[in-house]
């Protein structure tokens, strides 16, 4: 008994030790996002709570908990308060498998990456329930816009997994970043990396994928009706899920937590480290775009996930594995 | 050959990738933003802010009552009455400037014979209740008092202009 309540203890620790660095990390891209813009339009950005502003997360964190909640009278009052409960857990429970390095992981189950396929394409739940229980015109069209996005880039993000797991031959997350310990997935499968991280902004609905949150058709899409904390657990939700998909990115192609070159210097430093730095990197990536590129209009986005992702990623798989039989490079 | 071009550019992300250098180049130039309360933009000495009454330097009030302001104002935001003094002089006994009325065109500026309205360098001046952007004769001159040092440079430094 006292086994069972003391393995119990350490999981609830380790499920924290998880969640709340995430929780912090989020508000860090926050800001983080928030410099990166102003700095590409020659602002400061914020720069007053705080040293250098970074405590402007936590004020605005403060300012939507104080907020009134409001719920719209002809909305599903149930459906309307557990769709952004629902968005987050989903993006939160995905951490389980994730291995932050070699030993550190909750849950090392050997079929990590297809947990977190199927998390991640839970997601769209949280949006279209979020659309329909506003039962107003813009969340509603928000919501169908994003399930039929995240639907398209599911489709060649798969077909991106399946081409790294035929070059590893194990759906364990540990053991794909293991694999990668010589060389780095982005290096050979470099069209591939670069077609998963433009899969990620738009499986994440960021710029310049953003359509469903469209501000100048759809207001503030599926979240449009939401107010004070039920906004911000979505708004906390997609930011987990940037860092979600930017350390899935790292696991996959950038050799988790290994640094660069096998030296000295470098490998001195603990993996976890390694693996935080390729995170914010990835994530940097994410902004710059988000400064740089207009939205797509939303014809483009689903020419670009159907007409020319699906046919490329599905060659590629081809090309891989012919590849790979051919000079009987095939993992057992 | 040049479609074969456009596919290459199209594969290699050619332009988003000049988009991408051009971003990155502008990430590292120097920021332009002022902090605001700690530090102000340069104001021209034209600059038409908060009203003031002036005084001579002998305390005396500067304006006469010729209501000229008070004709020019286009958006009527000046009301003034006035008396003679014991002295004999012609002296404002009321004179009333109401700032959410006014449009801050300067005219009663220009009106003024011995300027003694003039609109200073003063912008920061938001209150909390409309009532106190009523502004009356007290409370004008004690601006005058204030802001008289700036005032009189910028007159200066402006004159050869007018």
């Amino acid at each position: 008994m006292t086994s069972l309540s003391f393995e119990i203890t350490i999981g609830i620790l380790k499920i924290f030790s998880f969640v709340v660095p995430v929780l912090v990390s989020v508000a860090l891209l926050v800001y983080l996002e928030r410099k990166v813009l102003g700095a590409v339009q020659l602002r400061k950005g914020p720069n007053v709570v705080g040293p250098f502003g970074i405590l402007q997360s936590f004020a605005d964190v403060i300012k939507l908990l104080t907020k009134e909640n409001l719920l719209p009278s002809s909305s599903n009052k149930f459906l309307f308060i557990f769709a952004p409960m629902l968005t987050l857990i989903l993006s939160l429970i995905a951490w389980a498998v994730i291995p932050i390095s070699s030993t550190y992981v909750i849950a090392n189950i050997n079929i990590g990456i297809l947990y977190l396929f199927a998390v991640s394409s839970f997601g769209v739940y949280g949006v279209i329930i979020a659309g329909w229980a506003s039962n107003s015109k813009y969340p509603f069209l928000g919501a169908l816009r994003s399930a039929a996005q995240m639907i398209s880039y599911e489709v060649s993000i798969g077909f991106v997994i399946i081409t790294v797991l035929i070059c590893v031959g194990s759906l364990n997350l540990i053991e794909i970043v293991e694999s990668q310990k010589n060389m780095w997935f982005a290096i050979p499968l470099l069209p591939m990396f670069v077609v998963f991280i433009i899969s990620a902004l738009a499986e994440t609905n960021r710029l310049p994928f953003d359509l469903p949150e469209d501000e100048a058709t759809l207001v503030a899409g599926f979240f449009t009706e939401y107010s004070s904390i039920s906004f911000g657990l979505f708004f906390l939700a997609e930011y987990a899920n940037m860092i979600l998909m930017s350390s899935l990115t790292v696991i996959l192609f950038l050799g988790g937590w290994y640094p660069p070159i096998d030296i000295f210097p470098l490998n001195a430093i603990p993996g976890i480290f390694w693996f935080i730095i390729k995170v914010f990197l990835i994530l940097f990536v994410f902004l710059w775009v988000r400064a740089t590129f207009p939205r797509y209009r939303y014809d483009q986005l689903m020419r670009l996930g159907w007409k020319i992702f699906l046919p490329l990623t599905l060659i590629w798989v081809v090309i891989t594995s012919a590849f790979l039989f051919y000079f009987g490079l095939l993992p057992n | 050959m040049t479609t074969l071009i456009k596919y290459i550019k199209s594969f290699t992300l050619f332009e988003l990738m000049k988009g991408l250098k051009l971003t990155i180049t502008y990430f590292f130039k120097p920021k332009v933003t002022l902090n605001y309360p700690n530090q102000k933009g340069p104001i021209s000495p034209r600059f038409r802010g908060e009203h003031a009454l002036r005084r001579y330097p002998n305390g005396e009030e500067r304006c006469i009552a010729c209501k000229l302001c008070e004709a020019v104002c286009p958006a009527q935001a000046i009301t003034i009455e006035a008396e003679p003094k014991p002295d004999g002089s012609r002296r404002t006994s009321r004179y009333d400037i109401d700032m959410t009325k006014c449009i801050y065109c300067g005219l009663c500026e220009e009106a003024c014979p011995v300027d003694a309205i003039v609109e200073g360098p003063n912008f920061e001046y938001a209150t909390e209740t409309r009532e106190e952007l009523l502004y009356d004769k007290e409370k004008l001159l004690r601006n005058g008092d204030i802001w008289e040092k700036q005032i009189s440079e910028n007159l200066k430094r402006d004159s050869k202009y007018r």
